[in-house]
């Protein structure tokens, strides 16, 4: 008890030459923390961003890349898939819904999507929600719009508004569908999803702001008007992707071979959880690498505990000779280094969980205004506990050497002070 | 009774010398004496009292304390034995800065029981023991730095004579102050170590001080090593 006792003031007696030293833990581990934070809330909202739907099903590419730009609206699609097919597929007994995705368009750097209304009744994200209106409906008309909340808070989009979409994933002014505007009828809550990214229209619209083009281009001279587009056969021959619902979640794995043995097209049905696994896989290394580079910069931190655990040696001898007149053992000295080193460590491992815990209070308003993603409050589990744990016990192992130093003088200086 | 301090024969050599430092053949301090032991620098002064305090362990002879046989005793048994039953005084920087008067006072009662228990109400002995050493109850709470030399000796003093350890060790005590403060710190020292019948054991090379002890010991009159052997020529 006395030793702490001590220690404590002793470390607050060299407060202000040891205030740098506790930072520098503080920051190390609450980047250890922070990092930890990321990932996991990383892969949460991942993870969230899809549920309830049993298979994905585009043209033949890699699960991760099909899961990736029907899902994630990251990358592009290879290839498309007959609207035949995905009818076909649709009309099995074992399937209870599907969700068509038409991509490829754009509007001001946010991806179009078009589908139909079952999109509104059937895609859940999250815990199972579905998705809801923060103004409007879903769209009805053929030009009619519904605009994810962050399209619609940064564009300063309501209800009403007429938007342009551009051909492509790239805006120039050349490849607008100009011609033929959108009306915004729905603005969809945050999800914290993409789909908070992405403008929704119908498959018949993205079908009529194409009749007029060829092979990705404006035909000169043609021009169709989107009245007279109407009246056109808006039926889409082509899809990007489909997401099934099946009614028994057990027949996915049969489904899924069934649609890879699809005769007519060559198709992949991916279960979501299934790529997403494969997808942590790839980033796995990425992460292992993380945690390295975190854990040497905990290293860092420590050995300048050590640094200045060692320098204060020298100007602490009288205070050790002091000690041991006064009936203090050799081993009364090392202890007292070793406590000073877990007192330091458990108050940097203390103040650098304060900075995760404040830093993301901080930051939240603004991650949710500039991402539209909500950063959960940090509540430390078994997992940063653990590494808590580590970094004290490293700091131990670090502080027996000042310690056994400190150890072996006061054996030898005893009651001498060699100043 | 039997005498505080006998030591007989006792050899010492740090290590790597081919020589002692230290070879008393014979020396004897009764309970309560006050005993001055004049010695300069480099007489082997500091290893002495190192061996006294159990800090050092000799190479041969016996020293009994107390009637214990520091000699044979293991390194923490002679720590405990320091802790239990011996004060300490330096030459100066005798108080941790980080801690009041007060407790630097009472720091020898977390390291031993026995001082503790015989320390009784340990507020109230240091208060006694402050009061006595005539510094003034303004300054106990105070951190030592705001302390003078003069006061700091003084603390010093409290501190090696609280729960009444049977020997008090001064190292050059004195060395820092100027002489009236000087006389007026050994006849308190003197004061106190007899109201609890302490022993005294104090080192100085100062003649001055001398004359304020009924006994003096020379120590390079009583530390004779064996004449040292030293072949500067080596005979073909």
């Amino acid at each position: 008890m006395i030793l702490l006792n001590l220690t404590l003031r002793s470390l607050w007696n060299r407060r202000a030459s040891l205030l740098l030293t506790l930072f520098s833990i503080a920051i190390s581990v609450s980047l250890l923390l922070g990092v930890e934070y990321i990932r996991k809330e990383a892969k949460s909202s991942f993870l969230s961003t899809i549920s309830g739907t049993d298979l994905v099903v585009g043209a033949r590419s890699g699960p991760v890349q099909l899961l990736l730009y029907s899902v994630f609206r990251i990358g592009n699609a290879t290839n498309n898939i007959s609207w035949q097919s995905y009818q076909d597929i649709a009309s099995q007994p074992l399937v209870d819904w599907t969700i068509p995705i038409s991509l490829g368009d754009s509007h001001k750097g946010y991806r179009v999507l078009g589908t139909n209304q079952d999109y509104f009744r059937h895609y859940r994200y999250g815990d199972k929600h579905l998705l809801a209106f923060a103004a409007g409906k879903p769209f009805e008309g053929v030009f009619d719009t519904v605009l994810g909340a962050e399209v619609a808070s940064k564009l300063g989009y309501k209800l009403n508004d007429k938007i342009v979409v551009a051909h492509g994933a790239a805006a120039t002014r050349f490849t607008l569908h100009d011609d033929k505007p959108f009306h915004v009828v729905g603005i969809l809550k945050p999800t914290g999803t993409p789909i908070d990214r992405t403008v929704h229209v119908t498959l018949e619209g993205i079908e009529a702001i194409h009749v007029d083009w060829v092979n990705g281009t404006k035909v000169p001279g043609y021009q169709i008007s989107a009245d007279e587009a109407l009246h056109k056969n808006l039926q889409p021959k082509l899809i990007t992707a489909f997401m099934v619902g099946l009614k028994n979640r057990a027949a996915a794995f049969r489904v899924q071979r069934e649609i890879n043995d699809y005769k007519r097209e060559p198709l992949l049905a991916t279960v979501p959880g299934v790529a997403l696994a494969e997808l942590w896989q790839a980033l796995g290394m990425f992460e292992t690498v993380l945690r390295i580079i975190t854990g040497f910069v905990v290293v860092a931190g420590l050995l300048g505990m050590l640094t200045t655990l060692l320098s204060t040696l020298n100007e602490r001898r009288r205070e050790m000779a002091i000690l041991r007149a006064v009936g203090a053992h050799p081993y009364h000295v090392f202890l007292l280094f070793v406590l000073e080193g877990g007192v330091l460590a458990v108050l940097g491992c203390l103040l650098g969980a304060g900075l995760v815990y404040v830093g993301l209070f901080a930051a939240r308003p603004w991650v949710v205004a500039e991402y539209g993603f909500y950063l959960r409050t940090w509540i430390p589990d078994l997992n940063d506990g653990l590494m808590l744990a580590v970094v004290a016990v490293l700091a131990l192992l670090f502080s027996l050497i000042p310690g056994a130093i400190a150890y072996r003088r006061s054996l030898q200086d005893g009651l001498t002070v060699r100043v | 009774m039997p005498n505080v301090i006998e030591l007989h024969n006792l050899h010492y050599r740090w290590k790597g010398q081919t020589h002692d430092t230290l070879a008393i053949a014979e020396l004897h301090v009764a309970a309560g004496e006050h005993l001055f032991i004049r010695g300069a620098s480099g007489s082997g002064k500091t290893t002495f009292l190192n061996l006294l305090a159990g800090i050092l362990h000799p190479a041969s002879g016996s020293l009994n304390i107390l009637g214990h046989a520091l000699h044979s005793m293991n390194h923490s048994a002679r720590d405990r034995f320091r802790a239990d039953h011996m004060g300490v005084i330096f030459q100066q920087f005798n108080l941790l800065p980080y801690l009041s008067v007060r407790e630097n006072v009472q720091l020898p009662c977390h390291f031993s029981t026995r001082r503790k228990q015989q320390a009784g109400d340990m507020q109230a002995t240091t208060n006694r023991l402050l009061e006595h050493l005539g510094l003034d109850s303004k300054l106990w709470e105070r951190p030592v730095t705001d302390l003078s030399v003069g006061q700091q000796q003084r603390v010093a003093v409290a501190r090696a004579l609280i729960g009444s350890p049977e020997l008090l060790i001064a190292d050059e005590p004195t060395s820092a102050l100027d002489t009236d403060t000087r006389d007026g710190f050994l006849d308190l020292l003197f004061k106190e170590a007899a109201a609890q019948g302490s022993t005294i054991v104090f080192v100085s090379h100062d003649p001055h001080i001398a004359s304020h002890f009924p006994r003096v010991v020379d120590l390079a009159e009583v530390n004779r090593p064996p004449p040292q052997t030293v072949a500067l020529y080596t005979s073909p």
